[in-house]
């Protein structure tokens, strides 16, 4: 091989803060070859950015490199003034962000955006830097990239922001490309696009590519090579095949087992990690894993163990695993969350005779739910122009004990959704009714009372609640309003709330900040459960979370939901997410509905084309899977939902469009037991019966009538 | 469901753990160590925006010298004892000496214990009408935020005109009608500074209310009371204290201004805009100790509250980064 693009070597690095010195980066070595991808894989907080922009030389105030060497070629950038290192920065090394809103300059327009590396290395004029601008625009796959030169930011979607800010790294045809988890802000279809654009043009144009993400999947199919990182440190580098099979790092074999998969058996627990990622301010003594691990002896605890292993697979570990766990092992390596999981009993077994056990109707009826949000122009007079149809025509059912999943792209009204089932927002059209009633018509104190029945987690453990209010202020909220018991009952409820969700009682007097995301959304939990409802509506519940507490998470709600027999909806991005918690799925796109069916009808047979690209395009952490996948299952991007298309909202997207779809919309047909989907070409027979009963039962319970 | 239940309850036998009875609706099983992970103590967000606070030095020493003037004005009279409320023709405009350490004024009085009178004013002026001013605006900017729509567009507009107008002219035309003692300047500079605030607190709210943590008290059946004074006044409290010290700072400086044009507080009562009003037709004499002392004093207040609310905001942003 020839010699690496980019060569690091024992690189450590420190960032003094007021009151202590971090070292985001500890003895770190990568070297990427021209045309390879490296992954490097880890949670956030664990350096992998830091080491990004080590290599850049823009560390944070007060960073440093303390030791160690990063060579780009022959070249050591380490100590290199800072003249130079301008010189290389945008030119040989370039660098794509996670967050493009961010990363682009708003005032200035794109065509000067891409071109302005141009113009500072190549030291050309305006007009021949344009001209490269939109080559590379176009080599990005930029949808006609001429007339979007003189676009602001704000004009493109999130995906077209992203091919821009490829655009600007690709500008100068760098050596090496630092992508920092380029995809992560972005939609599973449109990630699905900008990864099989970055590999398209690593293989055109032979850059060194370090591929920096905390999704397993993303790197899965794309790098040769993988570094595992964890608390600033690489436990673990083997190639792609290898570190899938036959992992040595018992980080990485959790790691592995905890991500949530599409083919596995949701009744299993998931493996999950206890505990936190270690504060680099202090770091645990010896390997930095062993307070985490389930093999740790006082070896470990005393002595960090060094990167060995045989030169193409490295590990630090004191007592390495042999490959993936097995499932049975599960439940030893987990303390408590695993092994407490009940069988997969109570509503995951109605999945099978769904109508049987309830006899009494449905607990939720979502009936052709409206919800739009008026767009309006005119500063003084605020008329109303048009409407964003965030939820048109939804017809669900939740029966009790039930979980539901809803799934779909950001903007497919999920969300919106939800919170007209808890009552937040009302209705445009059409009803929701709660035990047959519509509650959220009630007023003053029925309402109230009304409220209890229906509860919410939101998604973002950092804004729901509330940083002025102590843990048990924040539990005791609920029953205050409600005015439910007295003041030694409520407090013997949050006692015994926390411990539910598996929290120390000395968090009772602590404020939100005091706690990580993960127990953050433990507290939202205990919330939402505090005045027992019987539905709850968990909103992305663990996508604002690290992987590795994602698990615990996700294994305590699934708990938490069998052990009250309470119903769920559950709204996620992530379908693997709602198969692992949601006995039924249904999926969104624009504002329909346009799937039901349990998890194995959404994943094993899908109807609709939409459902089955976006079980195409989600990455799956397993490279024989990955790498079998190639061209782009779904084009474009999500039309506007203030002009949906007219027929089918999916016809512009959809492969077997035809005429028929843009002039009729199609109805819900059923496909199985509870199976049902809206599509006129479906990739499933219907089943031929009688159409549907009248009352437009399109969530399947209707099969017990 | 009782079985997970049974099983979890086995599972606590089998481990020989000591169940801690957990009194609750649904028995939580509480183990030794909580699979959540144990909680950090982290110093409080109050604490980290005081250690911000402190780093400021010259915060820090004008907060300390603000404190010694306010000792010095409402406790030095008890020291230093001085007639202020009658005139004594003997000793007018007497320089600096033994018995005056600052001099006496036009009218006799004891110039040193003049600016410690002055001083109380000052800070009784300050304190009282920020504090009408921010009860004021605070309510009435949340009810404008949470509100919204229609309501909200009628109340800022309220405010837009109120601030259109020349205050302190109104704040003339009023004090000529009123006798002035420190109570009524107080109400009447308090009821023109409150705009604001509101103003403030209005902006905070508006981003506060589709915080989720709103949200999630809404699906409680929280009422709007409730939200207002649990949720949204606590959380935009890191606004309104900065914007206190600025409050104060701008009625002493009022309350001067007041003076210095003849319609401050009616005698026996003074303040310092009082006092520096008489001293004009003095400097051309010579009399310096009519005009520095008591200038210098102004001075030094309102820029130490400038200099304290300027440090707060950056303490309290900081508390906002690291949350």
């Amino acid at each position: 091989m020839a010699a690496p693009a980019l060569k690091v070597e024992n690189l450590s690095t420190e960032i003094r803060l007021s009151r202590a010195t971090v070292q985001p980066v500890g003895n770190v070595s990568l070297e990427i070859g021209e045309g390879e991808t490296l992954g490097l894989v880890g949670e956030s907080g664990c350096g992998k950015s830091m080491l990004g922009l080590s290599v850049l030389g823009l560390l944070p105030t007060g960073g440093h490199v303390t030791e160690g060497s990063i060579k780009l070629g022959d070249k050591e950038l380490v100590g290199l003034p800072e003249r130079e290192l301008r010189r290389i920065r945008g030119n040989d090394i370039a660098m794509i962000f996670q967050d493009s809103l961010s990363s682009l300059n708003p005032t200035k327009s794109i065509g000067e955006q891409v071109s302005e590396p141009v113009r500072l290395h190549r030291g050309v004029s305006r007009k021949e830097a344009l001209d490269r601008a939109l080559e590379v625009l176009e080599l990005v796959g930029l949808p006609r990239p001429r007339e979007r030169l003189s676009d602001y930011p704000h004009q493109l979607s999130g995906g077209l922001r992203q091919r821009v800010m490829i655009a600007i790294a690709l500008a100068c045809e760098p050596r090496v490309l630092l992508a920092d988890e380029p995809t992560t802000a972005l939609d599973v279809t449109i990630q699905a696009q900008i990864l099989s654009v970055l590999d398209d043009l690593e293989q055109r144009l032979g850059m060194a590519t370090l591929l920096v993400t905390h999704d397993m999947g993303v790197v899965a199919g794309r790098s040769r090579r993988i570094n595992v990182m964890y608390a600033g440190r690489i436990v673990e580098t083997a190639p792609s095949e290898e570190l899938f099979s036959s992992m040595r790092h018992p980080y990485t074999q959790s790691l592995l087992g905890s991500i949530p998969r599409l083919e596995s058996d949701p009744g299993r627990p998931l493996l999950s990690i206890p505990g936190l990622p270690p504060d680099l301010t202090d770091p645990p003594q010896g390997c930095r894993f062993a307070p985490r691990c389930q093999f740790a002896t006082d070896q470990c605890r005393a002595q960090e163990p060094p990167l060995s292993g045989d030169s193409d697979h490295k590990f630090a570990c004191w007592h390495p695993v042999d490959g993936p766990a097995v499932a049975v092992s599960a439940s030893t390596g987990t303390r408590v969350s695993v092994t407490r999981e009940p069988a997969p009993a109570g509503p995951a077994a109605t999945v099978a005779g769904p109508v049987v056990q309830n006899g009494a109707g449905p607990l939720l009826e979502v009936v052709n739910a409206v919800r739009e949000y008026p767009v309006t122009a005119g500063t003084m007079l605020k008329r109303k122009v048009n409407s964003v149809k965030a939820v048109s025509d939804v017809t669900l059912q939740v029966r009790a004990g039930e979980a539901v999943g809803l799934v779909g792209e950001s903007g497919c009204g999920k969300t919106s959704l939800g919170k007209l089932i808890v009552g937040i927002e009302k209705p445009d059209g059409g009803q929701i009714r709660i035990a047959g009633e519509e509650i959220f018509r009630k007023r003053g104190g029925e309402l109230r009372r009304a409220r209890r029945t229906v509860q919410m987690m939101f998604q973002d453990p950092y804004g729901s609640l509330d940083p002025r209010m102590r843990v048990r202020a924040i539990l005791r909220e609920p029953l205050q309003i409600q005015g439910v018991g007295s003041t030694r009952e409520q407090d013997d409820r949050v006692r015994g709330l926390l411990s539910e969700v598996g929290l120390p009682l000395n968090a009772l007097e602590r404020y939100p900040h005091e706690f990580s995301g993960g127990q953050r959304q433990r507290i939202a939990l205990a919330r939402a459960l505090t005045l027992e409802p019987r539905i709850m509506v968990a909103d992305e519940p663990v996508s604002a979370l690290d992987v590795s507490i994602r698990s615990q998470v996700l294994n305590l709600m699934k708990r938490l939901q069998t052990e009250r027999n309470m119903a769920s909806v559950v709204i996620s991005h992530d379908l693997a997410v709602v198969k692992y918690l949601a006995d039924r799925i249904g999926v969104m796109y624009l504002g329909k509905l346009v799937e039901v069916g349990t998890g194995d009808d959404i994943y094993r047979r899908p109807a609709h084309p939409y459902t089955e690209a976006l079980i195409k395009t989600i990455p799956v952490p397993d490279p024989a899977v990955e790498q079998a996948k190639r061209g782009v299952a779904i084009r474009g991007e999500l039309p506007s939902p203030i002009n949906p298309p007219s027929g089918c909202r999916f016809r512009t997207r959809c492969p077997l469009a035809q005429e028929i779809c843009a002039q009729v919309e199609p109805p819900m047909r059923r496909f199985g037991q509870s199976h049902q989907a809206a599509c006129h070409f479906p990739l499933q027979t219907p089943e031929p019966e009688l159409p549907l009963a009248p009352s437009g039962d399109a969530a399947g319970s209707a099969s017990g009538h | 469901m009782t079985e997970p239940r049974k099983t979890g309850s086995q599972e606590l036998e089998e481990l020989g753990t000591a169940a801690l009875s957990v009194p609750g609706p649904s028995r939580g099983l509480s183990e030794l160590t909580p699979d959540g992970g144990e909680v950090q103590a982290i110093a409080s967000g109050w604490r980290l925006a005081l250690r911000e606070f402190a780093s400021n030095r010259l915060a820090v020493i004008c907060l300390a010298l603000l404190l010694l003037l306010v000792l010095f004005c409402f406790l030095g009279p008890l020291f230093y004892h001085t007639d202020q409320t009658y005139t004594n023709i003997l000793n007018t405009n007497l320089p600096p000496s033994g018995s005056h350490l600052l001099g006496t004024d036009e009218n006799g009085f004891d110039e040193l214990g003049r600016i410690m009178v002055g001083g109380q004013a000052a800070f009784e002026v300050g304190g009282f009408a920020s504090g009408v001013a921010i009860v004021i605006g605070t309510l009435y900017g949340a009810i404008s935020g949470l509100v919204g729509g229609f309501v909200d567009g009628l109340l800022m507009r309220f405010v837009d005109i109120l601030l259109s107008i020349p205050f302190l002219l109104i704040v003339l035309v009023i004090a000529t009608k009123y006798s002035g003692t420190v109570v009524e300047i107080s109400l009447i500079l308090g009821v023109f500074t409150w705009l604001v605030p509101a103003r403030l607190v209005r902006g905070e709210v508006l981003t506060l209310r589709t915080r989720d943590f709103v949200l999630a008290a809404q699906t409680m059946g929280s009422s709007r009371a409730r939200l207002i004074y649990r949720h949204l006044i606590p959380n935009a409290m890191s606004v309104t204290i900065v914007n206190v010290t600025f409050l104060i700072a701008d009625s002493i400086l009022s309350l001067a201004y007041l003076g210095v044009l003849g319609e401050g507080l009616t005698p026996p009562h003074t303040s310092w805009g009082d006092m520096l009003g008489n001293a004009q037709t003095y400097v051309q004499n010579g009399y310096w100790w009519l005009v520095y002392p008591v200038g210098a004093c102004l001075v030094f207040v309102v820029l130490a509250f400038n200099l304290v609310g300027d440090a707060l905001r950056d303490a309290v942003d900081v508390r906002l980064q690291r949350r």
